[in-house]
């Protein structure tokens, strides 16, 4: 069980340091929250519960924190990037296409 | 002793994301490298806990995470429409 957890943690440690990286490099607002939000949960997921698996007396409570994570990280990451677009963030110059152009709510202010 | 391994790689992401932090243009960056900053520091606790061998460390991550939820959210909603 301990070498199981510890290679969970590994995994888990690496995705969250990958999402960091995301964060510095990227060169958008938008790029940046997707890598800021998609690698940092899936990393403390696995940090988290991989925890509770090397001590098992802890694992209904490592269990309550991850799935707290799981359920609110991309609740406040997707209000950011609503608010980000509202308040008239540019898209980095290679951006293609921009579909929330169509809706009324969503028009850039001139 | 693996542990402090891992440690050591969260905290150089640590570091990248408060980088990003001070140099970002625009407050909607500034906004998204805390709050990736926050989720790290929630898992940053419990290996912690680990390492010292304290149960209290999974409450006091715990309720870090649902504080900085409800301030990811504020600020949110602070950048929409204003106070």
């Amino acid at each position: 069980m301990q070498v199981i957890g510890i290679i969970i943690i590994a995994i888990g440690s690496i995705f969250l340091f990958l999402g960091s990286l995301g964060v510095f490099r990227l060169p958008d607002v938008y790029n940046r929250l997707q890598a800021g939000t998609k690698c940092t949960t899936l990393g403390a997921f696995l940090t988290i519960v991989g925890v509770g698996i090397t001590q098992p007396g802890w694992l209904p409570k490592t269990l309550v924190i991850a799935l707290f994570i799981l359920i609110t990280n991309p609740i406040s990451n997707h209000a950011l990037g609503r608010a980000s677009r509202k308040s008239g963030v540019p898209l980095c110059d290679r951006s293609v296409v921009d579909k929330a152009n169509e809706f009324e709510e969503y028009k850039e202010k001139e | 002793m693996s542990n402090i391994v891992f440690l050591t790689i969260i905290a150089a992401g640590i570091v990248l994301c408060l980088l990003r932090m001070l140099k970002g243009p625009t407050a909607p960056d500034r906004a998204v490298a805390v709050d990736t900053v926050a989720t790290i520091t929630t898992a940053l606790l419990v290996l912690l806990g680990s390492i010292f061998g304290r149960y209290v460390y999974l409450d006091v991550a715990l309720v870090y995470a649902v504080l900085t939820f409800i301030g990811s959210v504020a600020i949110a909603r602070f950048l929409e429409k204003g106070i």
